[in-house]
């Protein structure tokens, strides 16, 4: 049986497009400092460190841990480096709350990362392996035919996506650390923007973001001297799924489902739309918050645009998606995911400032990766498990 | 008291020094095929591999191999950009946590389709080391001659270590073949040519299970009896490069005593002695029975393949208290211990 896992500090850097003050060591202190501020806890009260950053490619840099080893505290001290494409951020946590879950350590920092004005990632993500042709350009291109099949199969009208970039974008304002604030964001200004991978118009894209999250966790013993209310770990999940398969559903990936199911089960979970408070989704295309909520369970197939465009995942919905401005406000790649962990433990401690969600109390953090194949979730609550 | 966790399965491919034509997921496939035949298993309760994307130039590396493990219906996976036995580290938690039996690690890495010590170089600290050009060779030579400086060693010393890893390597059917070291030319001195690892593709898998599932899928499962890693401080001007006090402290957590057979991921002749002395390895111990890095070192599995190794003298019969170690980043920054005994556990 696995021991309890406690979130008892949570840090950020502000995401922005250049990071041009800090080197990328100076940034991950950065976020990793403000996490140890909030647990009240030194670098040496650290056992482990886990890092996560998406591909090497991005900056250019091949395993990067290593030169980062004294930046992060982590001399003497194990660390290891996670990479499981977007949903890495994801992933990142969940290893590092698994030593803790397995009684290997009992205060462990985790941290992800991206410094994406260090290169340039659509770039990066387009260049392939010399034994495959690569017939798109960046992410968009590649999810762009799912997002159409999306809209294909289950009736959504055209401005269902514009929608969520405009909420996402609203939400953005109230969350000191997002990237992109938009004064005035409206569907027209949305619509007007040139469109890069059809359907996907310019706003309705994630950007490029420099920025670091870390998180603190703890073990039951650690959790009881920490200073703010913790959030705990009530399940964690991670699926993965081949790229190429002729049986796979890239619009509703049985990874995700799986998934889903993984982590509600753990959770004690049966209606995630009503037992759950908010959550925070990886959606860097804004179609993806609706396929994501019949992906995740939070409505029947077909149905997930209809709650976009009932306001149900707007902050004051019944189901707040995004309240920080998600990876469409904010995306630091390879931080992404484990900003909606973080972001997730900040709700349910009561700490998300001015897009706190009233009285949330278990919240979803969720992320995905390559192409479309690679999910990693995890549920936490105010209360023990 | 950790939950009982042995190797019960370990296959790796007859690893090559030059380029076959094969892409990394052809390289690692056979071996996957070959694990899951063996064990009888087509599922694991979790799955983590290592690999990295500087050797192929190209991102996600590990994306493709999911494809060739058979990833469906999905599976719960996870990876490092890292030698596969941080891989198997992170299974090995998993497994702690008591909800699943068995987990699949592999690693695989193609270092021929690029020049090694030039890739190695992007690995090092990118505002001050990596401009300079320092390639992987030169900075194991600075560590070579601080060892050989505090400790007396004379280059005969490390052509020693050559000599009996390439003599070992002949009779492993995996590992390249390599002549007795012969010619006085430096690569960087004080390291001749035969003091340096051979550039080597392949790939290897383990399987590890828990408790009687262990007992169900080996004979004599090989089970961990420790394991930790631990890194030291990236830039070399701030270590003692003659020393590797992290080997020694994963080594103490990782209850390194009264081992008979190490399997050390030492990749320059040099670093075995370093290691060898930080792991508090006498004469009596055995190491590197199987050729070691030096007779075959395929990126990203290498480390793994040393546990493998070291597992398979416990399988065998013919150990039963051994060692399979690790290494990561230039000059030993990073190692991984993980000690391994065939007296029943659990």
């Amino acid at each position: 049986m696995a021991n309890r896992c406690a979130i008892i500090g949570v840090g950020q850097t502000a995401y922005k497009t250049k990071r041009l003050d800090v080197s990328m060591a100076g940034l991950l202190r950065e976020a990793a400092r403000r996490a140890l501020e909030d647990a009240q806890l030194t670098w040496k009260d650290i056992d482990a460190v886990v890092v996560g950053k998406a591909p090497d490619l991005f900056e250019g840099v091949m395993m990067p841990e290593t030169f980062l080893a004294e930046a992060l505290g982590a001399a003497g001290k194990p660390i290891m480096r996670v990479h499981t494409a977007g949903s890495v951020g994801g992933s990142t946590a969940i290893v590092a709350a698994g030593l803790i879950q397995g009684g290997v350590h009992d205060r462990v920092l985790t941290i992800a990362w991206e410094k994406q004005s260090e290169s340039n990632a659509t770039w990066a993500l387009t260049v392939n392996s010399p034994f495959t042709t690569s017939l798109v350009v960046g992410a968009g291109g590649y999810f762009a035919p799912h997002i159409r099949a999306y809209m294909r199969r289950s009736g959504a009208p055209d401005h269902i996506g514009t929608l969520v970039a405009v909420k996402d974008r609203q939400n953005a304002l109230k969350n000191p650390w997002a990237h992109l604030k938009i004064p005035g964001i409206s569907r027209e200004m949305v619509e007007s923007t040139p469109m890069l991978w059809e359907p996907i118009r310019y706003l309705e894209t994630c950007p490029s973001s420099d920025g670091a999250c870390a998180m603190v966790l703890a073990s039951e013993d650690a959790a009881k001297k920490a200073p703010a209310p913790p959030a705990w770990v009530h399940g964690t999940s991670m699926r993965s799924e081949p790229m190429q398969f002729a049986g796979r559903d890239t619009v509703s990936p049985q990874g995700g489902k799986d998934a889903a199911a993984d982590v509600y089960r753990q959770a004690g979970i049966s209606d995630p739309r009503r037992e759950l408070d908010c959550a925070e989704v990886y959606v860097p295309f804004s179609w993806y918050e609706p396929m994501w909520l019949e992906n995740l369970g939070f409505c029947g197939e077909s149905e997930g645009w209809k709650l976009t465009e009932a306001g149900a995942t707007a902050l004051d919905g019944d189901i707040p998606w995004n309240p920080s401005g998600g990876v469409l406000s904010s995306n630091p790649i390879g931080a992404s995911g484990m900003i909606r962990f973080a972001e997730a433990a900040l709700q349910v401690r009561g700490q998300a400032g001015e897009h706190q969600v009233d009285g949330a109390r278990r919240a979803l953090g969720h992320a995905y990766g390559g192409g479309a194949q690679f999910f990693a979730m995890w549920i936490v609550g105010s209360d023990k498990p | 008291m950790p939950r009982p966790v042995a190797v019960v399965a370990f296959a790796q491919t007859e690893h090559s020094g030059e380029d076959r034509g094969m892409a990394e997921i052809e390289i690692l496939a056979p071996v996957i095929t070959e694990i899951k035949e063996r064990t009888g298993q087509k599922q694991f309760g979790f799955t983590c591999s290592g690999s990295c994307d500087y050797l192929a130039g190209a991102p996600f590396a590990f994306v493709s191999a999911l494809d060739a493990i058979g990833a469906w219906p999905p599976i719960s996976e996870s990876h490092v950009e890292m030698d596969a036995a941080w891989a198997l580290y992170e299974a090995w938690v998993k497994l702690q946590h008591g909800d699943i039996d068995t987990a699949l690690v592999y690693g695989f890495g193609k270092s021929s389709q690029g020049n090694l010590r030039a890739v190695l170089t992007q690995q090092l600290d990118p505002y001050h080391l990596a401009p300079l050009g320092i390639d992987a060779v030169s900075l194991a030579a600075l560590q070579a001659r601080a060892y050989m400086e505090r400790s007396g060693a004379k280059e005969d010393d490390l052509r020693a270590v050559a000599a009996r890893s390439r003599e070992a390597g002949h009779g492993n059917p995996f590992a390249l073949h390599l002549p007795a070291p012969e010619g006085d030319d430096y690569d960087v001195a004080p390291l001749r040519p035969y003091d340096v690892a051979p550039v080597t593709d392949g790939a290897a898998a383990i399987v590890l299970a828990a408790g009687d599932r262990a007992r169900e899928l080996c004979e004599r499962p090989a089970w961990i009896t420790g394991i930790d890693h631990r890194t030291e401080p990236h830039a070399p001007g701030v270590r003692d490069l003659s020393r590797s006090d992290s080997a020694r402290v994963a080594g103490e957590k990782a209850g390194a005593t009264g081992i008979e057979v190490a399997e050390l991921h030492a990749q320059y002749t040099h670093e075995e002695l370093i290691l060898r002395e930080a792991l508090g390895l006498g004469e009596d111990t055995v190491v590197n029975p199987s050729g070691g890095p030096l007779s075959a070192n395929p990126m990203m599995a290498a480390g793994l393949i040393r546990i493998g190794e070291a597992a398979a003298r416990v399988h065998d019969g013919s150990a039963s208290r051994v060692l399979g170690h690790a290494s990561s980043g230039p000059c030993l920054q990073q190692n991984l211990v993980c000690v391994l005994s065939g007296e029943n556990h659990g």
